[in-house]
C-alpha cells in the first residue's frame, strides 16, 4: 500500500522485473532473428509485448499498489482504442480492396536494401 | 450500548473503495496531486501515440505495394554479413537499462539518498542521449538511402510517413525526457528537495514520464520492427 512516504519497495522486485524485461526483449529479438513466420510470429510477438507492457506499469510505474479509482481512471479509458483499431481495420482493408478493383494490381519493384 | 463509531483511518478497498474515492467530499485519487496529474497526462499521451499507430496499420492495410521488410531494412553490416534490426535491439537493450536506472532512482529518492539519486537520474539521462544519437544515425542513414515521407526505394510510399512521425514523435519525447530529468536531477543535487521537507515524489512523477517513453517504444519495437 501507498505510505505517506510514498512507494517504496524492497529493490530486490525491481531488479527481478529489469531481468524479465531483458530476456523478454531478448525473446521478442529472436523471433524476428531466427525469422519465425505467420501466426506463431504474431502470437509470440503479441505476448511478449503484452508481458514487457504489463511489467512496466504493474512493478516500474507502481500502479500494482494504487488505489483502484487510479487504476480505473488511467487503465480503462485506452480500451475505447480497440473500437478504434477495429473501425480503421475495416477501413483499410476497404480502401485496398477499392484501390486493387480501380487500379489493378501493383507494378512497383522494390529494391532490395543494401548495406555498407 | 455503546454508539457505532465509523473507523475514518481504515479506507475501504476495491469496488466499495471506488464509490468511496470518488464520491465523498475529498480528493479522488489517493496520490499528490502531481502524479495524479502525471498520470492524465500519460493518458493523453497514450491516445495521441495510439493514433500514430492505428494510422499506421491502416495505411499498412491500405497500401498495394509491398511493405517494406523491417527485417531488411534496418539491418546493419559491421564487415560482413547485415545483421537484421541489430541497432533497433541495442536501442532496445538501452531504453531497458534507463527503465531500469530510473526506477533505482526512485527507490533512492524515497531512502532519501541523495547523491545515489543523482547519479541514477544522471545515468538514466546519459542512456537517453545515446538511444537519441542512435535513432539521429538510423534516419541519416535511411534519408542516405532515400527513404522518404512520401517515397522510398523498398516498397509502398507510406513506410516512410509513418516511419518519420512515429518514431520522431517518440524521439521528441525522449530528448524532453532527457532535459526534465536533468533538470530535477540537477535540484536533487542542489539540496532543493532536501530544502522542502526531503521529499522526493518529484523523483517518482518523473520516473512514470521516462517509463512511459520505454513503453511506448514496446508498443513500436512490436508494431513497427517487428510485424
Amino acid at each position: 500500500m501507498a505510505s505517506e512516504e510514498g512507494q517504496q519497495h524492497p529493490i530486490k522486485i525491481y531488479l527481478t522485473v529489469w531481468v524479465l524485461l531483458f530476456v523478454l526483449s531478448f525473446f521478442s529479438y529472436m523471433v524476428d532473428y531466427l525469422n519465425v513466420q505467420g501466426m506463431l510470429r504474431w502470437a509470440l510477438i503479441l505476448t511478449f509485448m503484452f508481458l514487457k507492457a504489463g511489467f512496466i506499469i504493474a512493478i516500474f510505474m507502481h500502479m500494482k499498489w494504487e488505489r483502484l479509482a487510479l487504476k480505473l481512471a488511467i487503465l480503462g479509458p485506452p480500451v475505447a482504442i480497440l473500437v478504434l483499431i477495429a473501425m480503421m481495420a475495416a477501413e483499410g482493408n476497404y480502401i485496398e480492396e477499392t484501390r486493387l478493383e480501380y487500379y489493378g494490381e501493383s507494378t512497383f519493384v522494390p529494391e532490395v536494401p543494401e548495406h555498407h | 450500548m455503546s454508539e457505532a463509531v465509523l473507523d475514518t483511518t481504515v479506507e475501504p478497498s476495491g469496488a466499495s473503495g471506488v464509490s468511496h474515492d470518488f464520491s465523498r467530499d475529498k480528493q479522488a485519487f489517493g496520490v499528490p496531486w502531481g502524479k495524479a496529474m502525471m498520470w492524465i497526462f500519460l493518458l493523453s499521451d497514450t491516445f495521441i501515440f495510439s493514433c500514430f499507430l492505428v494510422a499506421y496499420m491502416s495505411v499498412r492495410l491500405a497500401a498495394t505495394d509491398a511493405w517494406p521488410v523491417p527485417s531488411e531494412v534496418f539491418a546493419l553490416s559491421f564487415g560482413g554479413e547485415p545483421i537484421p534490426l541489430i541497432l533497433i535491439a541495442i536501442m532496445t537493450f538501452i531504453l531497458i537499462t534507463s527503465s531500469g536506472t530510473m526506477a533505482m532512482a526512485v527507490n533512492m529518492g524515497y531512502r532519501k539518498e541523495k547523491n545515489k539519486t543523482f547519479w541514477l537520474m544522471f545515468a538514466t539521462a546519459m542512456l537517453g542521449v545515446s538511444f537519441v544519437s542512435m535513432q539521429a544515425f538510423e534516419w541519416t542513414k535511411l534519408i542516405q538511402e532515400g527513404v522518404r515521407p512520401w517515397e522510398n526505394p523498398f516498397g509502398a510510399a507510406q513506410f516512410g510517413a509513418s516511419f518519420f512521425m512515429i518514431t520522431g514523435f517518440h524521439g521528441m519525447h525522449v530528448t524532453v525526457g532527457v532535459i526534465y530529468l536533468l533538470v530535477i536531477a540537477f535540484r536533487v543535487k542542489r539540496g532543493y528537495y532536501e530544502r522542502r521537507g526531503n521529499n522526493y515524489e518529484i523523483v517518482e512523477i518523473t520516473g512514470l514520464y521516462w517509463h512511459f517513453v520505454d513503453l511506448v517504444w514496446v508498443f513500436i519495437f512490436a508494431f513497427f520492427y517487428l510485424w
